[in-house]
């Protein structure tokens, strides 16, 4: 049996989304730059794909620019922010602990340019709250970034109350939604959002396409020089077919989402109350605020790479926040700030579901994951020793 | 193939050859430590300097389970002079190779049985040249650049 379990990573493109980029590869292939009249078709159809999404996000239509993904539409956010706020003297810049490396590798880049940063932590469910990001704003802050759900834990962040505090402290409020939109509702005006970025790829659209919204007045920065697309802030003939693709898909996720929550948030609950039931699990992440889609669990005394390759020869594809995965020495920088110990870390799993997950293949999960943690339990020695422990102190 | 580990690795890793412990065994090695996510403990049983059984333990990824597998195939039935002449890079030309990020694994493997002879020397009160048995500390581990 072969189960798709790693949706976070990316999503299966699905069939209305292919059918309406094929429609503009094949045939309605012209440029949405060109004066003629194909070519304004073509124009036609780019400003009905931003109307559509702007209505999925509840955002003006007008401050959407079209990306290359998720980490192009961060990074313009951070670094246009940054640089606005440098003009008038402010250069602070807030973040929290267990942003996506888009965001913490373009803090970096910011902070060699002089900009000061400072990265919130978060509590052992992953969770930053309002009153952290006020006390944190300061004179001189120019932006505050804060994730809308974790792509790795799940959690959900109270965006709508952070958005609150930054438009009464006058500060700019961005979200990386990657891993939200078409997974949680999302409303830029009612959430006091001021940028948002989007990767079309997590809800069942293309890769390699995405968008930053950003509200009226803000002027963004190009990251890329050349045309007049995208209003001049993003250069390059916009990907129709791929835009036209994220539309659809963001529709019918937004359509769909009472119905998809119902139903994977129960396929995602069962998993987790069953593999709880295997001694020293733990449940990473916010049982409450989380992604309807995310289980992310630490099986102590074993590694998370030889858990994934054991699930993979059963056919089961999943994740890891394992240093082994990543080819790096630490674990999961998000497993670190919630506090676990680099011991625990190396023994995630992150199961990621979507709307074509079934029953019958988290059954299989199920009944499969106990068998290998015991399996890999039997022949660690750091498993014998915490039994050892743990007999010792009973 | 994942992590473009070779058969052998995964054949290793899937099948490991000769996990669990020996009680009372005759030497014991444990290298590795559970924060860089990797451990491995090797139990040796030895009749008249005949390796006559070996039994491993692994905490760590598929390549540190296929390492610790190999390394006591390759010792197993050998003489214990033979076994501290045992490299890392025996232990990767046997799985027909590791991806470079993995190498640290095989160098574990070699410092566990290097590890578990040494705790036989020490038992027995065996000379032998401490050289022979000089800690290579973390210079090993790639991924600590």
């Amino acid at each position: 049996m072969r189960v798709y379990a790693d949706n976070a990573a990316t999503t299966h493109i699905s069939d209305n989304a292919l059918a309406e980029m094929i429609k503009y590869y094949g045939p309605e292939y012209e440029n949405a730059s060109s004066l003629h009249a194909y070519g304004q078709a073509a124009a036609d159809a780019l400003a009905d794909a931003r109307r559509r999404i702007a209505a999925c996000l509840g955002c003006d239509e007008r401050g959407i620019i079209f990306t290359s993904g998720g980490s192009e539409a961060d990074n313009q956010a951070l670094i246009s922010a940054a640089h606005l706020g440098a003009k008038k003297g402010k250069k602070h810049l807030i973040s929290t602990a267990v942003e996506h490396h888009a965001i913490l590798h373009t803090l970096d880049k910011l902070k060699k340019e002089g900009f000061e940063v400072t990265l919130l932590p978060v509590d052992s469910k992953g969770r930053v709250t309002a009153g952290q990001v006020e006390d944190a704003i300061r004179e001189d802050t120019a932006l505050v970034s804060v994730m809308f759900a974790n792509n790795e834990i799940g959690t959900v962040m109270p965006v709508k109350e952070i958005g609150a505090v930054c438009r009464e402290k006058k500060v700019l409020f961005h979200t990386d939604a990657v891993q939200a939109a078409g997974h949680l509702r999302i409303n830029v005006e009612e959430m006091n959002i001021d940028m948002l970025s989007v990767s079309a790829h997590k809800f069942h659209g293309p890769k390699g396409t995405g968008l930053l919204y950003a509200k009226r007045g803000i002027a963004l920065e190009s990251l890329i020089c050349g045309g007049a697309q995208e209003k001049g802030k993003r250069a390059g003939t916009e990907n129709l077919p791929a835009i036209m693709g994220m539309a659809t898909a963001l529709e019918d996720a937004c359509r769909n989402l009472d119905e998809y929550t119902a139903r994977v948030s129960a396929l995602r609950d069962k998993v987790i109350d069953a593999l709880s039931k295997i001694p020293r699990s733990i449940v990473n992440g916010d049982r409450e605020n989380r992604l309807p889609n995310n289980v992310n669990m630490c099986f102590e005394g074993i590694e998370g790479e030889s858990l994934l390759l054991m699930l993979d020869m059963y056919g089961i594809a999943a994740s890891s926040g394992s240093a082994c995965t990543s080819g790096s020495l630490d674990p999961s920088h998000v497993l670190l700030a919630i506090g676990l110990p680099h011991e625990t870390a190396h023994g995630s799993l992150r199961l990621t579901f979507s709307e074509y997950t079934t029953e019958e293949e988290v059954d299989y999960i199920i009944d499969k994951v106990p068998g290998i943690v015991a399996k890999l339990r039997d022949m660690s020695p750091v498993w014998e020793r915490m039994m050892k422990e743990e007999k010792a102190n009973a | 193939m994942a992590m473009n580990y070779s058969e052998k690795v995964m054949d290793h890793f899937q099948n490991p050859r000769n996990v669990g412990k020996i009680e009372n065994a005759d030497g014991v090695g444990e290298v590795g430590n559970a924060k860089c996510g990797d451990i491995m403990k090797i139990y040796l049983k030895i009749d008249d300097g005949i390796i006559t059984d070996v039994k491993f333990n692994t905490f760590g990824c598929a390549s540190a389970i296929a390492t610790s597998s190999m390394a006591t195939e390759l010792i197993k039935g050998k003489p214990v002079s033979e076994a501290l002449k045992l490299t890392n890079q025996a232990v990767v030309e046997a799985l027909d190779g590791l991806p470079p990020v993995k190498i640290h694994c095989s160098v574990l493997a070699e410092e566990a049985v290097k590890a578990a002879v040494k705790d036989y020397y020490d038992k027995n009160g065996i000379e032998y040249d401490p050289a022979e048995f000089a800690d290579s500390g973390c210079d090993h581990c790639c991924r600590c650049d």
